[in-house]
């Protein structure tokens, strides 16, 4: 087999672009396995984790290990990868072709852009804090809030490159705004306008996977994105913990 | 204290806000275009059913689960429809579930050492979190119990 270098890397490619980008182990290996299988390989021996890959192919000499160490959470790559996928099952790529898609897809795919994505923060912090039974006249404060939240979460992740610690600093921010406007008398309902201002910062796609993969089970990928999720939400409640402690 | 009533207006503005909400998530995490009105339905069909069940008084716990299942049912028709990963779509509808004002009162309480009323909201924390994580687990049973059944007629018929 002459291109079997070609398949283990357009194979690892995309596992590393899907795992990278959050995506759930189960689907991970199904794709994975669905690639090898429309190259040609009966069958492919993959084993993939939260922070690596390995495939090797039966009788084959080749073998490679892909390390994965970029962890952040944009569900366009997964789908695209997807898509590619899909279409090089249905003829329409060769794999080299394929190959040099998932190449460019993994440089540039556009994402949404930082001033919408404060804009879709504060909106899910004023919405959910009228769902969750907040006041009308708190619904303006709790946006603005969840707006400088998201915001000052995004700015640190650029400095720090520590997602725990931007969640941290983050959930300060929102916890002091929130009880010097209730201070102020800007607000009322000041534990609605603190829960509505956290939300954005949720850690809602580490938790839904960490779940699926131990029910599918990925314990390993599981077990370690479960602790992943827990120490952010456990960095946010130390947050507003110590704001709330000191006010 | 639920100041939105469940009834007209109060409805409408239940199902429009958790839609808000659920497209918003749904930009943070950077879904496709195109999926963004249906990751908004599917959050805003399981908020509306947690909330229905929960003005019901069943319960807490039978209220996420079965707004858990809901979401991932339909998180799984839209991505058989729109032939897109499911992920897209579960991830932002389960956000409105998330157990966010048990979640306050746990860490208020935390931070002001009264640690027996704190740990009381934890382990509601835990329980919601567990009733969602229930109802996923069932909308996946059922998901692959349909296809397991459409596929064994599909082969008797052949």
């Amino acid at each position: 087999m002459e291109d079997a270098n070609l398949i283990i890397d357009t194979v690892l490619l995309a596992g590393k672009i899907m795992i990278e980008n959050g995506a759930d182990m189960a689907r991970v290996d199904d794709t994975l396995q669905r690639i090898a299988r429309n190259a040609g390989i009966q069958s492919p021996r993959i084993f993939e984790t939260t922070t690596g890959i390995m495939m090797s192919i039966q009788g084959g000499e080749n073998s490679q290990v892909e390390s994965i160490d970029k962890r952040r959470i944009d569900l366009e790559r997964i789908s695209r990868v997807n898509d590619a996928s899909r279409a090089f099952q249905a003829k329409k790529l060769t794999l080299q072709q394929m190959y040099d898609r998932l190449v460019i897809l993994d440089e540039s795919t556009p994402d949404f852009r930082p001033v919408l994505k404060v804009i879709a923060a504060a909106l899910i912090g004023g919405t959910l804090e009228v769902v969750y039974g907040g006041r009308w006249s708190d619904m303006l404060l709790t946006m603005g809030i969840a707006a400088l939240g998201y915001a000052s979460y995004v700015v640190l992740n650029r400095f720090f490159r520590t997602e725990f610690a931007s969640e941290f600093i983050a959930a300060m921010v929102i916890g002091i705004c929130g009880v010097s406007a209730v201070k102020a008398h800007w607000g009322i309902n000041m534990g609605m306008i603190i829960t509505g201002g956290i939300m954005p910062l949720v850690p809602g796609v580490l938790l839904t996977n960490a779940v699926r993969d131990l029910l599918a089970g990925h314990i390993l990928s599981g077990a370690s994105r479960m602790i992943e999720g827990l120490i952010t939400a456990c960095a946010l409640g130390m947050g507003i913990a110590l704001v709330l402690r000191f006010s | 204290m639920n100041i939105l009533p469940i009834t007209g207006d109060g409805l409408l503005v239940h199902f429009l806000f958790s839609y808000i909400a659920t497209m918003g998530f749904g930009i943070l995490i950077n879904i496709p275009h195109n999926a963004l009105l249906g990751c908004g339905a599917v959050g805003s069909l399981g908020w509306m059913t947690y909330i229905l069940i929960f003005h019901a008084h069943l319960g807490t716990m039978l209220a996420n689960l079965s707004g858990a299942l809901v979401v991932g049912l339909g998180a799984a028709i839209m991505a058989r429809v729109k032939k897109m990963p499911m992920i897209l779509f579960n991830v932002p509808g389960m956000v409105p579930l998330v157990p966010g004002s048990q979640s306050y009162k746990a860490i208020y309480n935390f931070a002001f050492g009264r640690n027996s009323i704190a740990l009381h909201y934890l382990v509601q924390v835990a329980m919601i979190a567990g009733a969602i994580a229930m109802g996923f687990f069932l909308a996946e049973m059922i998901t692959r119990m349909y296809y397991r059944i459409k596929g064994s007629v599909k082969n008797k018929a052949v």
